[in-house]
């Protein structure tokens, strides 16, 4: 029996901001452990995302993206998502839109709602730590995201979005 | 031979188009391409944007450490990386020869590596340019394009990555940061359960790979104008053999070839390949050019992964890849085939003998033994060396005598074929683009040339956001005269 809730964490944690998506994987998993709830959500770590994630979607009530954006606004973005066919143009990995698009065309139905949580990142180069800035951006997204866990609904979520 | 496009006589009188980032390979690339008023091309070179630092990176670690570790470099084939590292220090801790447990789990864990790894390339990257042609619609030319219009090979293409990922799962710990290679062994066999698990889909994922073969052989032979003569240049080839010649993916001894199929090294043991390849630095790129000392550096280079391998194997050891393999042989007359396209039709017949090895592998009770490890007199310098998806992996390493890691030197594969990419593209810039108006659908001539090597060009940062591809035409003044955007 799937958890109700999917949250995707992608990133390389070797790789400056790029970490928090794992950097947020690492916190949530603690702190769903310690109001025993680990069992309304299952977490998943990976460097991308790829095709194979939309079966992922199988089954849930609800899903989330977290990933860390480059020049995207700080401290970071909340919004709801919908299939898309023309994100696709980067090079080695899927945007949510995209994996949410693959679902619909091999399942042939509606993937579940979903919503990117995308925390401003400000260095990606290899070997290097989180920045401040960053850490700080993790701090006010991981503080939205508890809020999410509390009242995992598409209605409160919505509320949420920006 | 189109080498002399490597560097233009007079670069600052013409002006320069760049493909910045590549799109659809592993990680950051970028080709410049200098153009003269005529639209003649004077010089084409793919550039590695980002510095790996890697060997720097490991540099002071503890030498357990590292198998997992080497697996930051790349979200792809991160489990290439953590065998060969593993391989090499196996030597280190002088485990010269693993229990059957332990071999048949590496074994299973890269077989699934290498079947997930080509259905990805082959599905989402390239399948778009394959069905839908070089320079058609961009908007549809992507995996979600390829899952509108023909949605069952799309489908397979996603379960047989999934199911490459469930063998890597079960046998690393992890899809991602596994952790089942250790120096000297293993740390886990498969369980029952694991095992019937994946042997309730393994019939499929053996007929989907024949299906994919077929597939990619139908396209090659259907327009044999285009596929047989596409970015074409002659080279050396390289890959490892298994003891009796056969195509071995996890172990073997390096072999070389000449363009005309004729050996130039054979059964090298890979601890000496020092002696047998120089890496050369060039001033334009971060990416060394490896090549064969015994001929030198403007003719020692070489192409390395599925079409250095099926061709340079004397025999597949299992039944239908080595029906295909004699296909391809067939139809490519005796000779060696050269053509970058036939990557792809290779490399379907490797998934192939893959998805056949892990059917193979999960009959096979070792796999669920209890004996994981074994270790032997301590060295202090090992050499790793593997088949990964894109070719011919290296990792050698010393460590000191607080197992520390004193020096690393890493050759991927991508690095390995750095040249033949390079001349690859100025074929294909020299037969479409010279005297021609550059559009979107010339450049991503370019880009199929490079992926059909499938380069990982230093991989896995991907914020959102961060990955347009941008075209610009910069006139000698540096003044941007036309611009194309996929943001």
């Amino acid at each position: 029996m799937s958890a109700p809730v999917v949250i995707f964490a992608v990133g390389n944690p070797s790789r400056g901001d790029d970490a928090l998506g794992p950097e947020c994987y690492g916190q949530l998993e603690k702190w769903l452990k310690n109001e025993m709830l680990a069992d309304q959500f299952e977490l998943i770590e990976d460097f991308q995302l790829q095709i194979e994630h939309a079966l992922d979607l199988q089954g849930r009530q609800l899903a989330l993206f977290i990933d860390a954006g480059a020049n995207t606004p700080g401290p970071f973005t909340f919004a709801r998502i919908a299939p898309a066919t023309g994100a696709a143009y980067t090079t080695h990995e899927l945007p949510p839109e995209a994996v949410l698009q693959v679902y619909l065309q091999t399942e042939g139905q509606e993937p579940p709602p979903a919503f990117v949580l995308c925390i401003r990142g400000e260095q990606f180069e290899l070997g290097e730590p989180l920045s401040a800035a960053a850490s700080r951006h993790l701090e006010a997204g991981f503080s939205l995201l508890v809020s999410l866990c509390r009242q995992p609904s598409v209605a409160a979520w919505e509320q949420a979005a920006n | 031979m189109t080498y002399q496009l490597e560097t233009a006589a007079h670069p600052e009188t013409l002006r320069r188009v760049a493909i910045d980032p590549v799109s659809r390979v592993e990680g950051h690339g970028k080709v410049t391409i200098l153009l003269d008023d005529q639209n003649k091309v004077h010089q084409v070179r793919l550039h590695i944007v980002e510095f790996r630092g890697f060997e720097k990176f490991i540099q002071g670690r503890p030498y357990w450490e590292v198998p997992v570790m080497v697996q930051r470099l790349c979200g792809i084939c991160p489990v290439s990386h953590h065998l060969a590292a593993s391989k090499a220090l196996d030597v280190i801790v002088g485990a010269k020869k693993l229990t059957a447990t332990a071999e048949k789990m590496r074994r299973l864990m890269h077989y699934g590596q290498m079947l997930q790894s080509h259905a990805l390339h082959f599905f989402h990257l390239c399948s778009p340019d394959l069905l839908f042609g070089f320079d058609s619609d961009v908007t549809k030319r992507n995996i979600v394009g390829v899952a509108m219009a023909h949605p069952e090979t799309a489908k397979r293409g996603v379960l047989l990555r999934r199911f490459g990922q469930e063998v890597i799962r079960v046998t690393a710990g992890k899809r991602v940061h596994g952790t089942g290679a250790i120096p000297g062994g293993v740390n886990k066999a498969l369980t029952v359960a694991e095992r019937d698990e994946l042997l309730k889909d393994i019939y499929h994922i053996v007929q989907w790979s024949r299906d994919a073969v077929q597939l990619i052989q139908k396209v090659h032979t259907q327009d044999p104008g285009l596929y047989n003569s596409f970015g074409i240049f002659r080279s050396n080839f390289m890959s490892i053999v298994g003891h009796n010649g056969d195509l071995d993916f996890y172990h073997g001894t390096l072999r070389a070839r000449d363009d005309n199929g004729k050996i130039i090294f054979d059964h090298v043991d890979y601890q000496q390949y020092n002696q047998y390849i120089e890496e050369e630095v060039r001033p334009w790129s971060y990416m060394k050019f490896p090549y064969f000392k015994s001929i030198g550096k403007e003719h020692g280079w070489y192409k390395v992964g599925p079409l250095a391998r099926v061709q340079n194997c004397c025999q597949i050891s299992t039944p239908f890849a080595e029906h295909e393999r004699k296909e391809f042989v067939d139809y490519a007359g005796g000779s060696p085939m050269h053509a970058p396209l036939a990557y792809h039709w290779t490399r379907m017949i490797e998934m192939l003998h893959a998805a056949e090895v892990i059917k193979e592998l999960l009959h096979d009770d070792d796999l669920l033994g209890s004996d994981l490890m074994v270790q032997g007199e301590r060295q202090s310098e090992g050499v790793g060396v593997i088949e990964a998806p894109r070719g011919t992996l290296f990792h050698h390493y010393r460590v000191d005598e607080n197992d520390l890691i004193t020096m690393a030197n890493l050759i991927v594969s991508t690095t390995n074929n750095n040249q033949a990419m390079n001349e690859a593209i100025r074929h294909v810039a020299r037969r479409y683009l010279h005297g021609h108006e550059v559009t979107e659908g010339l450049l991503n001539h370019i880009e199929v040339a490079i992926r059909a090597f499938d380069p990982c060009l230093s991989c896995a940062t991907h914020a959102l956001g961060k990955m347009p591809l941008e075209v610009e035409l910069v006139d000698p003044e540096g003044r941007i005269v036309h611009s194309l955007s996929r943001s």
